[in-house]
């Protein structure tokens, strides 16, 4: 115990030690004189082949003599991999035999490497912030791959660039801030609730957003899962009840992301709580109502005289203004939608002494600190009434996927009594359009493949199969893609179960309008021929897109985007969960489709993430904070206005008006700098002087 | 000769769309022209006017400053301040007689590889057709 009390002590000793540096770092910065430091320079540059990745387009040899022969520059080498163990000792090395400054690698992204390579030349001695790269290979060898001097002479430049800004670079010392002890997760899909479990499970206060009345998402929509047909509530429910149960989850249904201020480690959200016009126990009691509040009793719904469609049905059933969007709903509390609430007031007579309906509630404001947070936004239907050519919403007996689900289910509208809507009687053809509008390059769709289509239009021709006798599923599909784990063998077992399958995409539906059957046209490109087909329903197994408020949320995280609205994540291969802002984490179908198991891993992937920083108690910034050069600063305060996380102010300093930053709320974007009209503002490691001497060792520095 | 001249252009991109743009296009191997050279930075919010400035001074034939779409900046609105600032460079470059065009801005997203590359084919082409930036001769 003693010792590590000891221990305590010394760290904390030295964390002191570190912010005196850090407090000391502007006074000596004001002081800076980085011509002379240039002239001081010992740059070490390393060059580094990646295998024949850079080699093959870019003459290493001709690259390191040019390094060589550099103003600044101390030492130059060449290596295979310069990450490799060998690689960064050449580089530790190198710092201790030359007396380096600073430390240059000409080799493949900053944004792969340079935690690295900083890391090695801390190895080596020198602050890490002492390094530079120079990225030859992304915006080099990779894209002049057959412009040999091209990309040679390119990569020179880009060296010179490099060592021109390490000949001027400062020791910087990073900025450890403290973690909040709690995380959120937007969105309480199947993704949500599993990243959320994880996060409570391991001792964290996680706070639980979902915009709709209850938590479930998608998955609770759904009839049986592929391929091993376990009925989708049933292994969702129990899930659901540990959400409204765990201690450490604080569940906000009916709630959206307001705005959100901070970063890693601290991050202020503040929360709308729609009016739900229905209090919890809890809430009654806060408002004295000991016994009061909503136990799902349901005596409001039958009096209530205004029907809406249920969209949780899929609009196919109706439900009333007060409503719940099924019995299994977590929490198990009635919602008024104030859109088509009358406010007639019989609900109210209704709910008699438990009082808890309130029909002049208002959005409500919340504010909570976080350090981590996870958005599992989850996924919308492509509105496929686009592709006219099929007819959905045209004709009744073409639905989409979603709706067979609620059609087939047990607990759906017609209580899973599988009838097509326009008379109610049984199919006995049914057809299966898979790829609609996924895999479309004509514009309307969407280009990419929605991966869990083909998956369950092979489980949904299985339990037309079970459920009618005599069915006949047909399935028109351009590739079958089973790609999971027992995926093939379910689909070789609803071949055997009788499935016909044509390869081919639909070219155009019709309706008989006295059957309201519908005939499809199609060419079947195995047997080569066109081929035109009699059906009582269709299923149109659509293309899935971000949901509806993907994009505004992910804006309120500063989450970037691909070009399909999908979030867009740190890494595709190694950071699949992280995203470009730090504490920021995406899980599940918001990332990009996925199927269940794939959804449920990358939430336990993005709740083990978002739970590091937080275990580890603090996180360190990147200290590239502005800093305020007060013999220069006019004390105009134009900064001040442009800062957008209001790290600046104007301070009263010898009798006049000068910036002071705020270094915990200073993010490095440098706007303040890039207007300062007495170049007063240094921004710490892409300083003016820096820049300059960048621009300079390009345009001037290179042997013409 | 003329064909023999190799514009220099200055690439000022951001760290979190532009450059993690153009690194796409690396890894997708989408060819371009190798006339630019590239300085990172956070943020175009960060381009001072006299980045700019002191790179056609140096004798830049084009600057191309790249940043992420309006709506998607990693510090909220750096974009915008800094875009606006370019209208005001591209005014005083009119007025010293040298051609706005040579200074372009453009969004380009992280996930926009292909788009990067064919910006900066756009601008070697543009530049291409300006000719060499005239303050070269007049330099010493």
């Amino acid at each position: 115990m003693a010792e590590k009390k000891m221990k305590k002590e010394t760290a904390s000793k030295k964390k002191e030690a570190k912010t005196e540096k850090t407090k000391a770092a502007p006074a000596a910065k004001s002081a800076l004189a980085p011509m002379t430091d240039a002239k001081n320079a010992r740059v070490g540059v390393f060059i580094c082949h990646c295998g024949t990745n850079i080699a093959g387009s870019v003459d290493i040899k001709a690259v390191e003599e040019y390094a060589r022969s550099l103003p600044g520059v101390a030492f130059a080498a060449n290596y295979q991999y310069v990450c490799s163990t060998p690689g960064q000792k050449i580089i530790t090395d190198a710092i201790n035999e030359h007396n380096l400054t600073g430390t240059v690698v000409a080799a493949c992204s900053p944004r792969l490497h340079e935690p690295t390579f900083r890391m090695a030349t801390k190895m080596g001695g020198l602050n890490p912030f002492r390094f530079e790269m120079a990225n030859i290979r992304e915006q080099g060898a990779w894209v002049h791959m057959h412009d040999r001097e091209g990309a040679t002479e390119k990569a020179k430049d880009a060296i010179r660039i490099a060592v021109a800004k390490a000949s001027l670079l400062q020791d910087l010392i990073p900025k450890s801030v403290p973690v909040e002890k709690a995380a959120m997760v937007v969105g309480a899909g199947i993704a949500g609730m599993q990243a959320a479990l994880d996060l409570a499970n391991a001792g964290i206060k996680t706070y639980l957003i979902e915009k709709s009345p209850t938590i479930g998402g998608r998955m609770s929509q759904l009839d049986k899962t592929f391929p091993t047909l376990d009925c989708s509530q049933c292994i969702l429910t129990p899930k659901m009840v540990d959400v409204g149960r765990a201690e450490n989850i604080e569940l906000m249904t009916y709630t959206e992301v307001e705005s959100v201020e901070g970063y890693i480690g601290n991050f202020d959200v503040t929360l709308r709580r729609k009016p739900r016009g229905v209090l919890t126990p809890a809430e009654a009691e806060a408002r004295g109502l000991v016994g009061g509040g909503c136990n799902g009793c349901g005596d409001c719904e039958p009096v209530c005289p205004v029907i809406k469609p249920n969209l949780f049905e899929m609009g196919m059933k109706p439900r009333k203004a007060i409503y719940i969007y099924h019995p299994q709903v977590v929490p198990l509390i009635y919602t008024v939608d104030f859109d088509s609430c009358i406010k007639c007031g019989l609900c109210v007579t209704a709910c008699g002494e438990k009082k808890a309906i309130d029909l002049e509630a208002k959005d409500e404001f919340v504010k909570v600190k976080v350090g981590t947070a996870i958005l599992a936004l989850g996924y919308d239907m492509f509105p496929i009434e686009k592709k006219e050519e099929w007819g959905y919403q045209k004709y009744e007996n073409v639905v989409n996927s979603l709706e067979f689900e609620r059609l087939i289910c047990a607990s759906g509208p017609t209580g899973g009594h599988m009838v097509r809507p326009s008379d109610g009687v049984t199919p006995k053809k049914v057809a299966f359009l898979l790829c609609a509008g996924s895999r479309d390059n004509t514009g309307v769709g969407k280009p990419y493949c929605s991966r869990f289509c083909c998956m369950y239009s092979l489980k949904h021709a299985h339990q037309l199969i079970e459920k009618i006798p005599g069915v006949q599923p047909y399935i028109f599909y351009m590739d079958i893609r089973s790609f999971g784990k027992m995926y093939e063998e379910f689909y070789y077992r609803i071949q055997d179960e009788g499935a016909r399958f044509i390869r081919g995409r639909v070219a155009n539906i019709l309706e008989d309008p006295d059957t309201k059957n519908l005939i499809i046209m199609a060419d079947d490109t195995l047997l080569d021929r066109p081929m035109k087909l009699e059906v009582d329903m269709v299923v149109l197994a659509a293309a899935v897109q971000p949901s509806s408020d993907t994009d505004r949320t992910r804006k309120l995280f500063g989450v970037s985007c691909s070009l399909d609205g999908w979030l867009l994540e740190a890494h595709p291969k190694l950071n699949p969960c992280g995203t470009t802002t730090a504490g920021v984490y995406i899980a599940g179908v918001c990332q990009g489709p996925k199927d269940i198991p794939d959804t449920v891993s990358s939430a336990e992937g993005a709740a083990s993430a978002a739970s590091i920083p937080i275990h580890m108690g603090e996180v360190e910034l990147e200290p590239y904070f502005a800093q305020c050069i007060e013999e220069k600063c006019a004390g105009c305060g134009m900064c001040v206005n442009l800062c957008p996380y209001q790290a600046l102010a104007l301070v009263e300093k010898d009798g006049r008006k000068v910036m002071e930053v705020t270094e915990a709320k200073c993010k490095g974007c440098g706007t303040c700098g890039g207007f300062c009209p007495g170049g007063a503002i240094w921004m710490q490691h892409f300083a003016t002087p820096q820049i300059i001497a960048q621009i300079d060792a390009f345009l001037l520095g290179g042997a013409k | 000769m003329a064909d023999e001249w190799k514009p220099q252009i200055l690439g000022i991109i951001c760290n979190w769309c532009s450059y993690a743009g153009a690194d796409l296009a690396g890894s997708a191997r989408t060819q371009y022209p190798p006339d630019i050279r590239i300085v990172r930075i956070m943020c175009t919010g960060r381009v001072d006017p006299l980045f700019i400035l002191k790179a056609f001074t140096d004798g830049a034939d084009g600057v191309l400053v790249s940043g992420c779409h309006f709506g998607d900046c990693h510090y909220l609105a750096g974009n915008f301040k800094g875009a606006k600032r370019m209208f005001m460079v591209k005014s005083l470059l009119k007025n010293i007689g040298l051609e706005d065009k040579r200074l372009r801005m453009t969004f380009v997203s992280a996930s926009e590889g292909a788009k990067w590359a064919k910006v900066v084919e756009d601008v070697v082409n543009t530049v291409h057709a300006l000719g060499p930036n005239p303050l070269k001769e007049l330099a010493p």
